[in-house]
Formats: structure tokens, sequence, C-alpha cells
């Protein structure tokens, strides 16, 4: 594939997604509306943004995870990140109860999380990757157990909390698509913001990360040194995304492999906006189809996660081929 | 110059490569052999700054490498290793173009793009140029991987058993081209080589290894022998002479 | 094919008498503790002459331990079986999607039967969980069996799959919570006339007592075991069945005990090794007693307020699990 021919496939995919994403919005935005649109829309609107954020957060973290750990099954939330991030948030309100934390300010306590949880996540992981690194079966293990593992402490200690601090716990962790605090959504829009833009800028050099360590290294990159950043820009993304809408395991596999499905060999410059793009139509479609017109209200989740699923187990079979 | 001083490798309480001292100046061929497991490719690494040694330094023009900025690093010394797989799939092209990443830093520019064709021509693989390395043969895909150390346009070039999955004419085809390149163009290439026949034939300096240790460094002449051979691979091997070079009967005695 | 094999094992005879005498004692100091922890405390006095005291104790407590009991036990042999038959020491009922099929007959019975006698449900949701694992056992029979990490990875997605399924049906039909129950073992809901279906699950494994040495050759391959005139697959449908049944009964009655079958055959084997007629009884009790445990301090640590072992075994499973995983794999 020339370099040409590809350019052209993902203007063209990418201009596809986005015609079909705007007629999917307008549907979204409209479809089964009664009553005042003064109201409608901006509820709607708040909620569309949500998804937008989602859309672009979980699959760019995928890619780049996939990208820095080369090979194209993990994926962060897979690894018990998004567990980690929700462990995390009960152990605030389980040692420091919800009355405290309310006193901070908001923006305080979410980037406090935040660091915690890149903190946390380099060194485990980091100790992971490089300790089990030689067996991929070996590391999805664990990371699936290890996930296992943080959301059953996080259960045990959600049963030993208050109902009424359960209560605030619950808005904080389980949140769906239905749309979150408009605070929260703020803050992850900002951080979301932040670590694409940090992604963005070391993209040139993470597209190198392809050739893996001696290859990445060869031509000049420090890869313990990349490797970390990109493991905190990884956690900032899913940290925001899990705050907007809880766990969700496949979104980002699913959507990450449609698009090396549609651009094979393409750099990440060209592979993430398009993955963005379809994780966006995709959500957005769900929430059309499987609720406007089916209404099966809050089920788009499910849906992703059985399909990711199919497609987790086909990848797994493919690669014991 | 790259100097070796002291350099230990060890894995657990094996020790794999224990050279107390070795001058690589600039220019030239050098050949490391030696039978499996004698730290030929340990050695590479260290020198290519990929492994850290156990104890030890790697001085390349007086300074210890793994204090360089590995981005400068990469624009004196180029290496390939022996395990090349890659999990994604990336034309030939995009490949070579990585070996540009010092220069540009991921930002091809017309210089760049120029090195990278001239590269692909070098190893033959311009019919080639915009196909999946995943859909090439694996002596293709070896060519690739040269032609990308090659578009890295080092003073220094390290290649681990660079003939691997090579056909004859293909692997004749490559010593030539690092002959020419170290010939008319001052580079210096070090590379592991199993094939005796190769290496006497096309280095100016041979290194011999066994467990770890330098047996025998020196002009081919001086180290294929019969006797620094039997000490290295515990086998009679017979050197014969031809237009004044070694050729070494493999089939033993 | 029904001479013992086990007569000349080494980790039997070499095994000192009194340990399985300690062993027992164990169990059963842990069987009392049991019939009087809790949280309307009961004194051995009290039993006697508090006429209410004695009926909580008769409806609540004994029924509580003895659920426990069979549980742990069935679910502990389960996994055991699963191991043997995969040949895979990381399978047991929730690695393989037979947990996650026997919620959804479970689920489904509920939905289209909701006046089904308990065992009634009970049958719905061993036959989901036969289906379930046989097709699992099918996907996993056509792939090439070089990395025992596979099973246990193929099976946990393949019960995630599953599970959304379950998840999706149960949402539409406000059964979220129920569904949640299955899947977490709580022995605070037992009382006498709701675990009785436990004994079903008792007797199956008790079954595998005798088709011990079965399993153990199944677990050498087809063709050894064909060698000796097994027939293979009847073993394996009469593994899948028994596990089925079992799996079903514990969904119904209690909720499923994760990574139980899973840690406690591991934990055995690297004591004793993998002949199942030496592994069964010490598996058997380490199921009854790490669930007594389990149990009793899911009771004890949050006093007045229970912890469902569910949630004590999941993080205690989960650790134990990992901890197998890195330890295999050494550096």
């Amino acid at each position: 594939m020339t370099p040409e021919t590809r350019r052209n496939r993902s203007r063209l995919a990418g201009g596809g997604l986005a015609l079909l994403l705007i007629a999917m919005i307008a549907a979204f935005m409209t479809l089964g509306a009664t009553g005042n649109w003064s109201f409608i829309l901006p509820y709607r609107g708040e909620k569309l943004l949500t998804v937008l954020l989602v859309a672009w957060a979980v699959p760019l973290s995928t890619i780049l995870f996939h990208a820095i750990s080369d090979n194209r099954i993990l994926t962060p939330s897979i690894m018990g990140f998004d567990a980690l991030f929700v462990l995390i948030q009960t152990l605030l309100i389980f040692f420091i109860g919800s009355e405290r934390i309310n006193i901070l300010p908001v923006q305080g306590v979410f980037l406090g999380e935040v660091l915690v949880m890149t903190g946390f996540a380099m060194g485990l992981y980091g100790l992971l990757l490089r300790r089990v690194a030689g067996s991929l079966e070996l590391l999805l293990l664990v990371g699936i157990v290890l996930g296992v593992l943080f959301r059953s402490i996080s259960g045990l200690l959600q049963r030993m909390i208050d109902p009424g601090e359960f209560l605030v716990l619950q808005g904080r962790i389980f949140a769906s698509f239905g749309g979150a605090d408009p605070q929260v959504q703020a803050m992850a829009a900002a951080c979301i913001g932040l670590a694409s833009a940090w992604a963005f800028w070391r993209l040139p050099a993470i597209d190198v990360m392809i050739l893996g360590r001696s290859g990445a290294m060869s031509v000049g990159l420090s890869h313990r040194r990349l490797s970390l950043e990109v493991f905190a820009i990884v956690t900032m993304l899913v940290s925001a995304s899990t705050a907007l809408v809880g766990p969700i395991t496949f979104f980002g596999l699913l959507v990450a492999h449609a698009t090396y499905r549609m651009l094979p060999g393409a750099p990440l410059r060209q592979t993430i906006p398009v993955a963005g793009l379809a994780g966006a139509l995709l959500l957005v479609v769900g929430q059309v189809v499987l609720e406007r017109v089916l209404g099966f209200d809050g089920t788009v989740g499910m849906a992703v996660e059985f399909l990711g699923g199919l497609l987790f187990i086909l990848l797994l079979i493919e690669r014991a081929r | 110059m790259i100097e070796l001083k002291n350099l230990r490798q060890n894995y657990g309480s094996r020790t794999v490569v224990d050279v107390d001292a070795l001058t690589l100046p600039e220019g030239g061929l050098t050949s490391i052999i030696g039978p499996n497991g004698a730290g030929k490719s340990s050695l590479l690494g260290m020198i290519a700054g990929l492994q850290r040694p156990t104890r030890g330094q790697v001085i390349l023009d007086g300074q210890d490498i793994l204090r360089m900025p590995r981005n400068r690093f990469a624009r004196r010394l180029a290496v390939l290793r022996q395990d090349n797989s890659i999990n994604a799939r990336l034309t030939v092209r995009d490949l070579v173009g990585f070996g540009r990443y010092p220069h540009s830093r991921g930002r091809l520019n017309a210089c760049d793009v120029r090195h990278i064709a001239h590269a692909i021509k070098l190893v033959a693989l311009e019919e080639y140029q915009h196909s999946f390395l995943d859909e090439m043969s694996g002596g293709q895909r070896q060519r690739a991987f040269i032609a990308m150390v090659l578009a890295q346009n080092t003073e220094y070039a390290l290649f681990d058993e660079p003939l691997n999955s090579l056909d004859i004419k293909h692997a004749v085809g490559i010593m030539q081209l690092l002959r020419r390149a170290v010939d008319q163009h001052g580079k210096t290439a070090i590379v592991v080589l199993h094939d005796l026949n190769f290496a006497a034939r096309h280095s100016d300096r041979i290194i011999a290894m066994r467990d770890g240790k330098i047996i025998a460094d020196g002009k081919p002449e001086n180290v294929i022998t019969t006797d620094v051979l039997s000490k290295i691979y515990d086998m009679k091997l017979n050197v014969l002479k031809q237009q004044n070079k070694q050729i070494v009967d493999v089939f033993g005695k | 094919m029904t001479g013992s094999i086990a007569a000349d094992e080494p980790g039997l005879r070499a095994m000192p008498v009194w340990q399985p005498v300690l062993a027992l004692a164990l169990l059963a100091l842990l069987a009392v503790a049991s019939l009087l922890v809790g949280s309307g405390g009961i004194g051995l006095s009290a039993l006697l002459n508090d006429p209410a005291s004695a009926k909580l104790f008769l409806v609540s407590r004994l029924p509580r331990t003895l659920a426990l009991l069979l549980a742990g036990t069935a679910s502990a042999i389960t996994g055991l079986i699963m191991q043997r038959l995969v040949q895979n020491r990381f399978v047991e009922p929730s690695t393989m999607g037979t947990v996650d099929a026997a919620c959804l007959g479970l689920l489904l019975g509920v939905i289209f039967l909701p006046d089904a006698a308990p065992l009634t449900r009970m049958a719905m949701a061993a036959v989901a969980s036969w289906l379930g694992t046989v097709l699992f056992l099918l996907v996993l029979r056509a792939m090439p069996r070089r990395n025992a990490l596979m099973p246990p990875l193929l099976g946990i997605a393949y019960g995630g799959v599953i599970g959304a399924i379950s998840a999706f049906i149960a949402w539409q039909t406000g059964l979220m919570q129920a569904l949640g129950a299955w899947t977490t073992a709580d022995f605070s809901i037992v009382l006498s006339g709701r675990y009785e279906l436990l004994y079903v699950a008792a007797g199956v494994t008790a079954l595998a007592w005798f088709a011990a040495d079965r399993f153990t050759l199944a677990g050498l391959g087809d063709d050894i075991a064909s060698s000796v005139g097994l027939n293979p697959r009847r073993v394996l449908a009469l593994g899948v069945s028994i596990v089925a049944v079992t799996a079903g009964s514990i969904v119904v009655t209690v909720g499923f005990i994760p990574f139980l079958g899973l840690i406690v055959p591991n934990l055995v084997s690297r004591r004793v090794g993998d002949n199942l007629r030496t592994a069964l009884p010490m598996v058997a009790w380490l199921g009854a007693t790490v669930t007594l445990a389990c149990d009793i301090l899911g009771r004890l640590v949050f006093y007045p307020f229970e912890l469902p072992i569910g949630a004590t075994m999941g993080v205690l499973g989960a650790a134990v699990f990992l901890f197998l995983l890195l330890k295999r794999h050494p550096r």
C-alpha cells in the first residue's frame, strides 16, 4: 500500500465516518423527542458530550497502549486500569468519607485521584510488564485476575460503608452513558484534552515503538522514558473516561481493531482520529438504535461488552493458531 | 573509536560475556564468530547500548554510551538484531523510514525520502516497497531490516547474523554491499556471522569468541586457521587457500 | 475399570495418622464456631434453656453450617474434576462459562416459568450450564493445546459474553439484583427449607468419588484412556454433568463461590500431587474448611453486619489465583 493510497483511504474513512456521525447525531438529538425543545436539546447535548468524550478517550488510550506494549490484544481495561480507578475512589470514600471530600474543591480532588492513580498504575503495571513481559497470555490472565481482585476489594469495601456514603460513591463510579455531573464533565474534558495534546506531541516517537524495545532504541528512542510518558497519558485518559461512564472493558478493543482493519499499517496520526470517529459513531448508533428505536434503555454498554467479548475470544483463537 | 573496558554480562550466576579490553577503531569490516552461546549477541547488544552490562563500560569517542543521549547515539551507531518480529502491519517503506527517525524525529523531509529510496534500492526491494512485511518472505523481510539500518546512515553499523534466511545470492549481495559501504564511504561495520567462509572472505578483522571470552582477534589469515577454529568449535576443520583467501572445509574430519 | 490404582500411592502412605485426625478436628471446631457465631449470639446454655434460641439454631444456624459444608465441598470437587478433564490447572466453573450459563438458564427459568418449583429451576440452571460447558469444551478441543493459560483466558472471556447476554435480559426485566445474588455467594439467606437442594449437589459430587480413577485416567489424555478401555467421551460427559448439576444447585440456593474450585485443588495438588483418589478427600476437606472459615470471618469482621462469602472469597480467591499464576512462572 503506497503512502498516497493510504492517505486517501484514511481521508475517505474519516470523511465517511464523519458524515455518518453527523447524521446520527442529528437523529440522536431529535428522534423520539416530545415536548419542550429548549429542555430536550441541552439535556441531550450534555449526554452527547459525554459520549463523544468517552468515544475519543477510550480508543485513544487503547491504541497508545497497543503501541507501547507491542501487541494488539492487551488494553488498559483488560489489564484492570478502570477497576483500579474505581478501587481508588472507593478507598477515598472509605477512609476519608464523603463529607470531608466535599469540602475540598472538585478539581483538586479529581487531580489528586488522577495523580494517585497514575503513580499506582505506573508502579504496579510497570513492574508487571517488566516481570512477565515474556508471555502475553500470562500478562492477560494476570491483568484480568488483577481486575477481578480490584473489583472484589471495592465490592467488599462498598458493603462496609454506610448506605448514605454508598449512594455518593455510586454517583461517582456507576454512572452510565446517561450523562454525568457537569463539573465532572468539565474536569474530564480538560484531562482528556491535556492527555491528547501530550499524546499528539509525542506521536512521531510513539509510532517508532512498533519496532519493539530494541528496535526503538536502535533508532535513538529512550524507550523507557517514552513508555512511562505513554503510561501516564493512558492513565489520565482511563481515569477521565471511568469518571464519566464507569468501567467499560471491551469498547477500546472493538474500536481499535475496526480501525486497524480499515487502515492497515497506517501511522498513528491517521489511525487515532479515525478511531475516535468510529468510536463515536458506534456509541451514537448504539444509543439511537437500541434506546430510541428499540426502546432498550441503558443497554449500549452491554451490547458493546457482548461484541467486544466475542472479538476478544476471536483474537485469542487467532493467536493460538 | 569504540572501546570496551572490563565488560562483563551475567545472567544469574552465569557469565555470558567477559571481555577485559577491546578496541574497535573507525573503518573496516569486523566479524565476530563463535559457537552458539559464545556471547556474540550479548556483546553486540552491549556495544549498541541495548542491554546494560553487569560491569564495565562501552566508550564511544571518550564518552560512556549509556550516558549519551539516545538520539545522538543513534545518529552515530545503528544496529540490527537477530529477532526482528514486528506485531503490527507495516510496509517496507515505513520500516525503512523509521531508520531516519534519529535525524528527522518522525517528520520526514526530502533528504530523508532520498535516503529511504536509496536504501531500498541498495537491497533491491523497490518492487516491494509498498508491500506489508508480514506478506513477504523471510529473506525479503531481512533485507528490509538491513535497508532500515542503511537508511540510518551512521558511521557504525552493527549486524547480528544479517545473512539469516537469505539465499546465497542475496547473502553475497549483502556482504558486498557492506564491503562497498566500508571501502567507498568509510563506514565501520561490525557483523556477527555464523558462516566462516563469508567471514574469511569479506572481513578486515575477525574476533573469535567462546564462553564469553575472546579467543582470537586479528586478520582473517591469522584467525581462520585449523588451530584457532578447533579451539572455539571443538572440532578439526581444514583450512584451504585459494587466491590468497582462506576457505574452510566445513565438513570437518 | 474399577480396580483402584491408588493402592500404592506414596502420598497416602507417607501421611502420618495424626494429620487426618487433626484436619477433621479443625473442621469440627470451625463447624461448632459457625453454629455459635452470629448477630444474635447464642451461648450453649441459652440453646438448652431458651426455646427461641433453640428455634433460631434449628432454622438458621444449623442449616447455614450444613449449607456451608455442602457447598464448599461440592465447589472444590467440581473444580478438581474439571481441571483433570480439561487437563488444565486454571479452569473451574467460573473460569469456563459454567456459572454464567447456569445463571442465564436460571434467569430464563424465572422469566418464563415464574411459578416453577425450586427443583425445576435448578434443573433449568443445570441444563443451561451443561450446554454452556460443552460448547466451551468443543471450542477448546478445536484449538491447539500449546499454552496452559489459554483455556482460562478464553473461559473468562466466554463467561463475560454470556454474562453480557444475561445482564441485558435482566436489565430489561428488572432482575439485575437477582442476577447479582446468584453470582455472589451469601449464606446469611440460608434458612431451613431453602438450602436442601444442596444435598443434590453433595450427592452428585459423591459420584465423583466412585469415578475418581476414570477422571484421573481421562486426565492423562484420550489415547491413554482409550488404551485402558475407557470411553473418554463418556467420562467427559459424566464429569460435565456432575459439574453442571452442582453449579445449578449452588447458584439456585446460595450463589456461586468464586474461585474456590480453582484455588483449593491447586493448593492440594502442590502438596500431594494429582492422583484423584489421594487428592479428593483433601480437596473436600479443604473446600469445606476454607468456606467455613471465610464465612465465619465475614460474620465477625464487620460485626454485627455480615459480609457475604462471595465478597470475601472474591478477594481471597483472586489473590491466591494471582499468586499461583506468578509463582508458576518465576522469572
